[in-house]
């Protein structure tokens, strides 16, 4: 105890210095973007195995920070990116979130496109505090009070998707994804919902993850024959999947796949000849019709290369930039904390290129979800979007279990 | 039924592709007791040398294929020059050295090309199933099919009926004694490092319009083609095809029994039981060593 107060006076002592002499300890340049700047971390792997999702995240997310520096920070006072490669490595995530938060005393920090990843930062974010702007759509269960979550959960990809399939395409589902948490999840709501719709599940079948020989796979769609191929399969697998299944001449018209996770990303590398007829569900697309989307891709590509993709996590690492933007803009210059950061965020709307978003009292995002048909160019056709935006329920499968603004809540 | 047959064909399509990737390890292994754990990397520039030779100068894959041999074996016998060479007598060092080599030849390719996956095209001619009552059979696995076969039958040929392949056999035996008789093992052995990694370019070549081309894509294969060497017995040529067939069909049934998942499981249990009762696979080769 004596010890603590004895330490603590140095401290204190420490801090008064550096308050009065700035200069002495570091350099001007330093001290004055100490003064002015406000810390904002970025946390995406831009080496290692995720790097290839990650790396567009930490694109636009820069990329939305010097717009915002550009046209003259916020109440005058600029953003100053501080980059962190965590490697793909979860550990690598808490560690370098942590040092994000303590060192670099930021007030927020953007990344992650995993769960893993996230949940490994989750324990360090509410420990500091500290607020972490996820982008990713993931799914579910999950109600911290110092995550921002941008993304999709199953139920706005869902609610949708599946009563319009049903209707269109037929009740019996053919369900494949990768064999980890989100397929599992997305899955479990999916089949939630056919009970009350009257379908029915086909087959469920999970590949290891990284998996490339879908041979088994196909053959048994083929002769299941299901009206819808209902995919969660991630990453390479994806590409893979859909390289052999239109090598095995399925014919989308009869038999198409419809995936929550297939982007403009997992496209390019398909080949719009083989991703062409089939579906994906997401809030957003590239090719979707608004000014604010045609502004962002533009600006994307002009910065990146015209050969560059946005999809609808890039689009969410974009406008959570703005978001935070929007939420400091309300609050006193002189006293920003992230926990003031996120009371301001709560209920605040924002046009985003996929339409006017809104912060849910749960920090999950109110968002326009949409289906879109790929084409042989690589881009999708919005086939429908949403008539209104849809709230995010993140505990949607579980019955009893929401998640508010004081956190979990069960009855 | 019609499963079945659907299935039994799944397998042996794996079975190529397996056979493909290992042929070029088994010989590197057999025969000169590298455990070269960059293979796997070769398979990825394989891959990505046709990716360049489709995109910037617009040739397609079977056109590409004999180029993609010389590309990736002349980086084999690079390599084999530089490093492999001076530990031939320090076996456990060539496994550090050579894991070394895939993670420098991976990087690079991420820091030079890019992360991300890169489209191939599958040739034209080969697109389009071939249909027989229920089995319904993809052109270009067939083709890959007899293509591993005539691939496989290529080595063998030259390994039995040409100078080159007797005077391996020879060094493979004794080298010492080879080396008494005139014979060169050490150009030798950068030859046959070199066509190793010349048939592992060939079959990431082959592999791309299936599955994606990124630059980690190696190093789940090199697994598989590990298990095809070990089952087969180091250095035999026909111990790996049949090793190939074997995990292929086993691999294809499982997952139609059960599930992939389950499938692997049960695949790499069943190798662990192999290997317990016959250690050196199953057509181990008389060799001193």
């Amino acid at each position: 105890m004596k010890r603590r107060d004895f330490l603590g006076g140095v401290g204190a002592v420490g801090t008064a210095s550096v308050l009065s002499a700035p200069s002495l300890l570091t350099t001007a340049g330093r001290a004055m973007a100490q003064g002015n700047d406000i810390p904002v971390g970025l946390l995406f792997s831009l080496t290692g195995a995720v790097a290839v999702v990650e790396s567009t995240l930490h694109n636009a997310a820069l990329m939305a920070i010097e717009e915002i520096n550009a046209a003259g920070g916020v109440h005058g006072r600029k953003l100053r990116p501080i980059i962190e490669d965590p490697a793909s490595d979860p550990a690598t995530y808490a560690d370098r979130a942590r040092r994000l938060m303590i060192r670099d005393k930021c007030v927020s920090v953007f990344g992650s496109y995993t769960s893993s990843s996230r949940q490994a930062v989750l324990p360090v974010t509410e420990q500091r505090k500290n607020l972490y702007w996820y982008p990713t759509l993931y799914e579910g269960r999950e109600c911290s009070r110092n995550v921002m979550y941008g993304g999709a959960v199953p139920n706005q990809q869902q609610d949708v998707l599946v009563p319009w399939l049903v209707e269109n395409f037929g009740p019996r589902f053919f369900m494949i994804g990768n064999n980890y948490v989100y397929p599992k999840e997305e899955n479990n709501y999916c089949k939630s919902l056919l009970s009350e719709l009257g379908g029915e599940v086909v087959s469920e079948e999970y590949v290891p993850m990284g998996h490339s020989d879908f041979s088994s796979v196909i053959n048994r769609i083929r002769s299941e024959k299901p009206d819808v191929i209902f995919a969660t399969v991630v990453g390479d697998s994806d590409v893979a999947f859909a390289r052999q299944y239109h090598a095995a001449e399925l014919d989308p018209e009869k038999m198409p796949v419809f995936s929550l996770t297939r982007s403009e990303v997992e496209v390019k590398a398909i080949g719009g000849e083989a991703a062409a007829g089939h579906f994906s569900s997401a809030p957003y697309f590239m090719g979707h019709k608004s000014p604010e989307n045609e502004k962002f891709v533009e600006a994307y590509k002009s910065r990146y290369g015209g050969d560059q993709v946005t999809h609808f996590v890039s689009e969410a690492a974009y406008f959570q930039v703005y978001q935070f933007k929007a939420a400091l803009e309300k609050l006193d210059p002189a006293n920003i904390t992230p926990e003031a950061i996120r009371d301001a965020a709560v209920g605040l709307k924002l046009k985003a290129p996929q339409g006017e978003i809104l912060i849910d009292e749960n920090l999950h995002t109110h968002l326009w979800p949409k289906i879109g048909q790929w084409q042989s160019n690589g881009q999708a056709e919005v086939l429908i979007q949403s008539e209104e935006r849809v709230a995010p329920k993140p505990y949607a499968a579980y019955e009893g279990q929401t998640c508010t603004g004081e956190g979990l809540v069960k009855a | 039924m019609d499963v079945i047959s659907n299935q039994l064909f799944a397998g042996l399509s794996m079975a190529s592709i397996l056979l493909m990737i290992a042929l070029g390890l088994a010989i590197i292994y057999g025969a000169m007791g590298v455990i070269n754990l960059a293979h796997g990397e070769f398979v990825m520039l394989g891959a990505y040398t046709t990716w360049a030779l489709q995109t910037y100068a617009g040739i397609g894959i079977l056109l590409a294929l004999p180029i993609v041999f010389i590309v990736v074996a002349a980086v084999g016998w690079i390599i084999e020059k530089v490093v492999v060479q001076n530990l031939y007598h320090r076996p456990l060092d060539t496994i550090l050295a050579t894991w070394g080599i895939g993670i420098i030849l991976q990087q690079a390719v991420r820091l030079g090309i890019g992360a991300e996956s890169r489209f191939v095209k599958g040739p034209e001619l080969l697109s389009g199933n071939t249909q027989i009552g229920p089995l319904i059979m993809s052109n270009y696995r067939i083709f890959l099919i007899f293509f591993s076969v005539a691939v496989l039958y290529g080595t063998w040929l030259l390994m039995t009926r040409t100078e080159f392949g007797m005077k391996l056999r020879a060094i493979i035996q004794n080298r010492g004694i080879s080396e008494c008789y005139g014979i060169e093992a050490k150009r030798i052995y950068s030859l046959t490092f070199a066509y190793g990694a010349g048939l592992a370019g060939i079959a990431g070549a082959l592999i791309t319009p299936l599955f994606s081309t990124i630059p980690t894509m190696g190093t789940g294969l090199v697994v598989d083609a590990f298990l095809v060497v070990i089952v087969g017995g180091l250095g035999s040529l026909i111990g790996a095809a049949s090793a190939a067939v074997l995990i292929g069909e086993a691999t294809a049934l499982f997952s139609i029994v059960i599930n992939d998942t389950l499938g692997r499981i049960a695949v790499l249990a069943g190798i662990i039981v192999l290997i317990r009762f016959r250690p050196r696979g199953l057509f181990p080769t008389e060799t001193r060593r």
